[in-house]
């Protein structure tokens, strides 16, 4: 059962990078590309039609934890206390920017939001990288000092850096080292994504020249991938364990190879739609990869008095998992079909759809 | 530990009050937009089409609000309340996590397809599209309710020795006797506020001359909804909710009726007065007798338990303030369908629209049911302390035990001054569209 749930949260979690991602990857060329007041509007369009709808898999993600991992909820959300309020309110000046932009024809107004949405997705990324650094490189469980808890072994607190800004300094904060080089390939990321969200979508001036930003972005991806495998190695000198006892793991991580392997062509590529094919593989590859990894521990613990949290340790009871299965299915099933049909009757190039409001 | 309280208590009731200024229109208001649309589909008539656009409008800047201010209510279970979300995520989860699967993705998905498919979608699916909004609307309400009955009356639970809620029975958290009257109440309270602001809407065309057309059929369509929905929220829904405190919880409705000291037989029913928390008594006290236990019990003498009946650290937390907020959501109630028998009156003599008084009465009565809105809920969450989970686990020991009382601090400032920079711009945008106007605007 646990199994089960830790599979679908992974799912829909995977499901909201994916389509979130591409919103927040939108912001970003958006806050570096878009030159013009026509493919402004338009990039920002691509994001303000679906972000509200695609930020529900968050909540839905946020309330599937809460109700089969409450303990892990607690934990996490307490103990990130700091960088999960400052992601709320990016989150909403992100979206109040992308609202907010078409209510008056103004140049100033629309300059002020535009910034408000693209700065906010650019931290947002970084944030949710850094989150998935952190949840990899564990955490100070109990908040141990000198050898002895402090709070309950599976409660802790992050300021947001120590003064070492290591991951080895025994204490580290949600900002290290290590977790800023995931933050920045995240970003990288989805840029590439939303770059191909937008080329899919609209028609806005640049998107030849995005083609070729993916192409040098993808470069970056692919050193930064080398260096943060190496990074991670140091820190943890057990991290490809699972995958040597289970080598089927490593589809996922051949999932993620395969993605960054072929943005090399996108090029040649004449289908917009496989360009984000492709990316969508960088991000299940990447999330499932990750998690893969430390499965079936979700938070490591960097102490040796303390043990690591996981699924086992974490879980509600048996009888509210088994029930809610019966809910979450006919569920399940829904939010697809919301999905495709959203997606179909919204399909094609949205440049002239009329912008209700 | 006291800071660290206090802190997170504030913070919570400052980000729900502002969160659910939203959510309580856009609730109601999905059932005036349907019944526009349901209008238009039998009668033709643009005007009722516009309506329904215009009204959507409205909707999707309060939906977006209510979205960004609604995802940090869910984040802070976990981040000020672990201990909380810890103990019960078992049972509250489910339903939480429900509201997001079910009702949240209905209403978002569905909402873009309103506001941009007219054209594609003909107008029956149209209308199907508004109805399925309303539905992911009332759900999410649902959901939420049932989340705060099991709060305010745990059902279907087993606390295991470690303290943690494990869930013994589902449907019992459906069939809680608490969830019916308090879903009902909470959401003809909803139509009010939304058929309040239609009114106001209207009632200012009218006034101001402009789109006149379209304020007589807002003030109507407002008015009629509103006396009806009035009449709901205090018969019989608020009647059963008082019905359920008094029995389920006695304490606080000793307090929220300001009874300090049990009567012999038959309590009064306290109209004004300042509770003297030092002397336990009312001061400058107006109370009809035995009208409590007739309104309670169906019999004048039987007896009401009052606060002297109940161990101290049994009683709410804040008891004036429950006590006002109480007699300020009755007392607007009443008033509420004062004002609304008066317009229908007027209405049916078909000189509602020349009638000026009530014209600004109604104008200016807009925010009056939010105050009654949110002052009923206050009535419901100080009701329940010192509690979180009624009788069962107290407020203190629900908290996040590593975060700090200045983490908290700062957190709230930084909520307070993004909330006042979100509600200036509500308002300008809320203020744009009314200006603009229903008129289909040209291109």
């Amino acid at each position: 059962m646990e199994v089960f749930w830790y599979t679908m949260i992974a799912m829909v979690l995977v499901v909201f990078f994916i389509l979130d991602g591409y919103d927040f990857g939108a912001g970003i060329i958006h806050l570096f590309f878009a030159k013009s007041e026509k493919d402004k509007e338009v990039i920002a369009k691509s994001a303000g039609l679906f972000w509200d709808s695609n930020e529900v898999w968050l909540v839905a993600a946020g309330g599937m934890l809460f109700m089969a991992f409450p303990t892990f909820y607690a934990s996490v959300f307490s103990g990130f206390y700091l960088p999960l309020i400052i992601v709320l309110w990016l989150i909403i000046f992100r979206a109040i920017g992308l609202e907010f932009r078409s209510q008056f024809n103004y140049q100033m107004w629309k300059a002020i939001w535009d910034k408000s949405f693209g700065i906010s997705s650019l931290f947002l990324a970084l944030f949710f990288g850094i989150a998935l650094g952190n949840i990899v490189r564990g955490v100070n469980l109990g908040s141990t000092s000198n050898g002895i808890s402090v709070h309950e072994a599976h409660y802790f607190f992050l300021p947001l850096w120590d003064s070492t800004f290591s991951p080895l300094s025994g204490t580290p904060g949600v900002i290290d080292w290590f977790t800023i080089v995931i933050g920045l390939i995240t970003v990288v990321t989805l840029a590439i994504h939303g770059a191909n969200w937008i080329i899919l979508k609209t028609n806005s001036s640049i998107n030849l020249q995005l083609k070729s930003v993916i192409f040098k972005l993808n470069i970056a991806l692919s050193l930064l991938t080398i260096f943060s495998l190496s990074l991670w190695l140091m820190i943890n000198p057990d991290a490809l364990d699972n995958f040597m006892e289970k080598p089927w793991l490593l589809i996922f991580t051949v999932i993620y190879f395969s993605g960054v392997f072929g943005l090399f062509f996108i090029k040649k590529i004449k289908k917009d739609i496989y360009g984000f094919i492709l990316s969508s593989l960088i991000i299940v590859g990447g999330i499932t990869s990750t998690l893969a990894s430390i499965f079936p521990v979700i938070l490591p613990s960097t102490n040796s008095i303390n043990g690591p949290l996981t699924i086992y340790n974490t879980a509600a009871h048996e009888y509210g998992l088994s029930i809610a299965l019966n809910w979450f299915v006919v569920g399940f099933i829904l939010l697809f079909v919301y999905l495709i049909v959203q997606k179909r009757l919204m399909g094609g190039k949205i440049d002239h759809m009329d912008y209700g409001h | 530990m006291e800071d660290m309280i206090f802190y997170d208590r504030l913070q919570f009731a400052f980000t729900i009050t502002f969160h659910y200024l939203f959510p309580q229109l856009t609730m109601g208001l999905s059932l005036i937009i349907v019944f526009f649309k349901w209008k238009y589909l039998r009668k033709k008539e643009e005007k009722h089409n516009d309506s329904a656009k215009f009204f959507m409008k409205i909707f999707a800047i309060n939906f977006t609000m209510g979205v960004v201010t609604g995802i940090p209510m869910e984040f802070q279970f976990g981040t000020n309340w672990a201990k909380f979300s810890e103990l019960t995520g078992g049972i509250i989860g489910q339903t939480l996590a429900m509201e997001g699967v079910f009702s949240f993705f209905l209403e978002s998905s569905f909402l873009a397809l309103f506001i941009f498919g007219e054209k594609l979608m003909g107008q029956k699916l149209h209308f199907l599209t508004g109805f399925l909004v309303f539905l992911g609307s009332w759900a999410s309400g649902y959901f939420i309710l049932a989340t705060n009955a099991w709060m305010q009356h745990p059902v279907g639970y087993e606390i295991l020795d470690n303290g943690v809620f494990v869930l013994k029975n589902f449907s019992a958290l459906f069939s809680n006797p608490w969830l019916l009257p308090a879903f009902l109440h909470n959401q003809f309270a909803s139509v009010v506020t939304s058929s309040f602001v239609v009114a106001s809407i209207g009632a200012f065309y009218i006034l101001s001359e402009k789109n006149i057309e379209y304020g007589k059929l807002f003030l109507k369509t407002g008015v009629i909804f509103g006396l009806v929905s009035s009449l709901l929220v205090a018969f019989p829904t608020g009647d059963w909710n008082a019905k359920n405190v008094a029995k389920y919880q006695p304490a606080a409705f000793a307090a929220m009726e300001g009874i300090f000291e049990t009567e012999e037989a038959g309590s009064e029913i306290v109209l004004i007065g300042q509770p003297d928390m030092v002397e336990k008594k009312l001061d400058n006290k107006i109370a009809v007798p035995k009208i409590l236990s007739f309104l309670t019990h169906g019999e004048w003498d039987k007896q009401i338990p009052g606060m002297d009946q109940f161990k101290e650290d049994e009683l709410p937390t804040n008891i004036p303030a429950l006590y006002y907020s109480y007699h300020i959501m009755v007392g607007l109630g009443t008033i509420f369908i004062g004002i609304m028998v008066l317009a229908v009156f007027f209405l049916r003599k078909e000189k509602l629209y020349t009638f000026k008084p009530l014209l600004w009465t109604i104008m200016f009565l807009f925010p009056f049911p939010y105050i009654a809105n949110t002052t009923g809920w206050y009535v419901a969450e100080l009701g329940r302390q010192p509690y979180l989970v009624y009788g069962l686990l107290r407020t203190v020991d629900g908290v996040s035990p590593t975060v700090s009382s200045g983490n908290t601090l700062f957190t709230l400032l930084g909520f307070v001054g993004l909330y006042i920079l979100l509600g200036l711009l509500f308002l300008l945008l809320v203020g744009k569209t009314i200006y603009q106007g229903p008129e289909p605007q040209k291109h």
